[in-house]
């Protein structure tokens, strides 16, 4: 570039110019931004958010509390306790997920032998006390019972790969 | 007359252009910087003493919590420690995956560091821009992992799950119309590798507009050229990788030095700077991101006409497919042994580094034997850029320290580990 022109560019702003050719360009373009509560970015079937415990077709919990997901937790998150219930068989008798803890990993999914403890699609939850992110049994049934079609699409999606 | 005395000033932790949690103490001449001290430690989370009381598969998702913005990189080279330990290599396609991601995830960063360093030296655009960008980025990753950051992906002897052949679908609300949502779902028809390499055939224009932006702007020449220079010799006496060491014209990146996965398969160039100073740190990463979308674009080629297994058939690493786990006797107790005790490695050590996008990322690893390690070291590539930050920001004045600071491209999860 001669050193005439790279002095009138430099005059009259040019490459900045330019710059704000860009900016306008985009001004007028169509925006990409997602309203979010009302529009949501697309989730995939592999999504580990809020967890869930799941229940069998004919309402018997599927957890057998074989405590693979307590020991594999690396952020040491599940407590589990056990008994034998009256009809012979293993089950547990209190399953908390310190969420304040959890690191969402999904070792406790993949570690699951019954795919009882799933991680769910919902990360849209809140507590207003320390205590509302102690999920215990009783609230993770309840989340599985609500959300089981979503939980079990999402798993026959992804049943492939697994 | 009165002494007159130099003034300290406390630059962060709660400063927006810290970066995070970098405390800096500057002794002031004016608003000449006289001495610049660094304290770390405000994100100590003593991630190798956790390591070392865990089995070795559990401290994977720590890994992508170290530089929070690389993560995918991160474990790469904590598996690849485990892997050379091990003496087991990844089958052909999960190598060819872990590079295509690594450098996805070195476009995330960079983007992120474009981004950030150009809204500290008073740029908002680019800012807004590559956040545009880096939500494809981060829809790619949630594909394959589940998660949009921290991945927790690759796995000794493989990677967790194949690439899924269905992308997820935007649906329709009061806001957008089923034709909107038609013309967002557009580049999700087809697989994970359509919708990447749909991607990275737009992505140069993307970079494209970040330079018009930059490259020539006289503010951020002004800002950014002559900042920070560090010579060739004291680069390498700072022992400096990456990007910084390429910025003052030193040819080296691990991915072509020292190969390792399928690197020594991939046609691509280092860029190098030759003035050392901030400007050229910034031309080298830009010219990273297009070298990056080469390489992932040999590696979308490759993945499509060779389909296969990407974990190795072992389960004495490798948790069996649930299908077989579910009836079959055998698999049931590898599926227990894996995830209740792991693996044990043999005696020795390992070190792997890898070409993180901040430079040297490196593991060593010593084994006694266990199913955890001894002792678990983390080479962080920020953490000597940081060291030199009095020798960078000497002399300069305090508005050229958020320049140096942003140039460093430092995340302070891998720095105070």
């Amino acid at each position: 570039m001669s050193n005439f022109s790279r002095r009138f560019k430099s005059l009259f702003l040019s490459e900045l110019r330019t710059g704000l050719g860009v900016t306008l360009r985009h001004f007028f373009k169509r925006k990409v931004t997602q309203r979010y509560p009302e529009e949501k970015t697309p989730l995939s079937p592999r999504f580990r958010g809020l967890h869930a415990l799941r229940r069998y077709p004919n309402g018997e919990e599927r957890c057998i509390a074989c405590k693979l997901c307590e020991v594999v937790c690396p952020a040491l998150a599940i407590t589990i306790e056990s008994e034998q219930r009256a009809d012979g068989s293993r089950r547990t008798t209190r399953y908390d997920i310190d969420l304040t803890k959890c690191i969402f990993c999904g070792y406790c999914e993949e570690s699951c032998p019954v795919d009882s403890i799933v991680e769910t699609h919902i990360f849209e939850y809140h507590g207003e006390q320390r205590g509302d992110l102690l999920m215990t049994k009783e609230k993770l049934l309840a989340i599985g019972d609500k959300y089981e079609a979503e939980i079990a699409l999402a798993r026959q999606e992804d049943a492939n790969y697994r | 007359m009165a002494e007159i005395r130099n003034y300290t000033l406390n630059f962060g932790p709660q400063h927006p252009a810290a970066h995070g949690v970098l405390r800096l103490v500057l002794e002031m001449d004016g608003e000449v910087i006289q001495r610049a001290d660094p304290h770390v430690g405000l994100l100590h989370r003593a991630t190798e003493k956790l390591a070392e009381y865990k089995p070795y598969n559990q401290s994977i998702p720590y890994m992508d919590r170290l530089d929070y913005v690389s993560m995918m990189c991160n474990e790469h080279g904590y598996v690849l420690a485990l892997e050379r330990l091990l003496g087991i290599e990844a089958p052909l396609r999960a190598q060819y995956i872990r590079v295509m991601f690594d450098e996805i995830t070195r476009i995330l960063n960079h983007l992120m560091w474009l981004g950030t360093h150009a809204l500290d030296v008073g740029a908002m655009t680019v800012f807004l821009y590559c956040f545009r960008e880096r939500e494809d980025l981060m829809d790619m990753y949630e594909a394959v992992s589940g998660a949009r950051m921290h991945a927790a992906y690759y796995r000794p002897g493989g990677l967790y799950r194949d690439l899924p052949e269905q992308m997820p679908q935007y649906a329709t609300n009061k806001y957008k119309s089923a034709k909107d949502v038609k013309r967002q779902n557009e580049n999700r028809q087809g697989s994970l590798l359509d919708f990447i390499e749909n991607f990275i055939s737009r992505f140069p224009g993307y970079v494209d507009e970040y330079e018009t932006l930059l490259t020539d702007n006289r503010i951020w020449k002004q800002r950014t050229v002559g900042i920070g220079v560090v010579s060739p010799e004291r680069a390498m006496q700072l022992s400096f990788t990456g990007p910084m060491l390429r910025g003052s014209g030193i040819e080296w990146d691990l991915r072509k030095k020292q190969p390792y996965e399928v690197y020594e398969r991939m046609d691509f160039d280092i860029p190098v700077g030759t003035n050392g100073d901030c400007y050229d740190r910034y031309l080298v990463r830009v010219e990273e991101m297009r070298q990056s979308t080469r390489i992932i674009k040999q590696c979308v080629d490759w993945l499509r006409q060779n389909p296969g297994s990407v974990m190795l058939d072992d389960h004495k690493l490798a948790p069996p497919k649930r299908e077989t786990m579910k009836h079959d006797m055998e698999s049931l107790i590898h599926h227990f042994k894996l995830f209740t005790e792991g693996y044990n490695l043999p005696v020795g050590e390992a070190y792997a580094a890898i070409e993180h996008p901040k430079g040297e990322f490196g593991i060593y690893l010593v084994s006694d034997g266990a199913n955890k390690p001894y002792r678990l070291k983390i080479r962080a590539p920020g953490f000597p850029h940081l060291a030199a930050m009095d020798e960078m920001a000497k002399g300069h004045m305090l508005a050229d320290v958020v320049a140096i600071i942003g140039t460093m491209d430092i995340v302070f999860g891998e720095i105070d580990r």
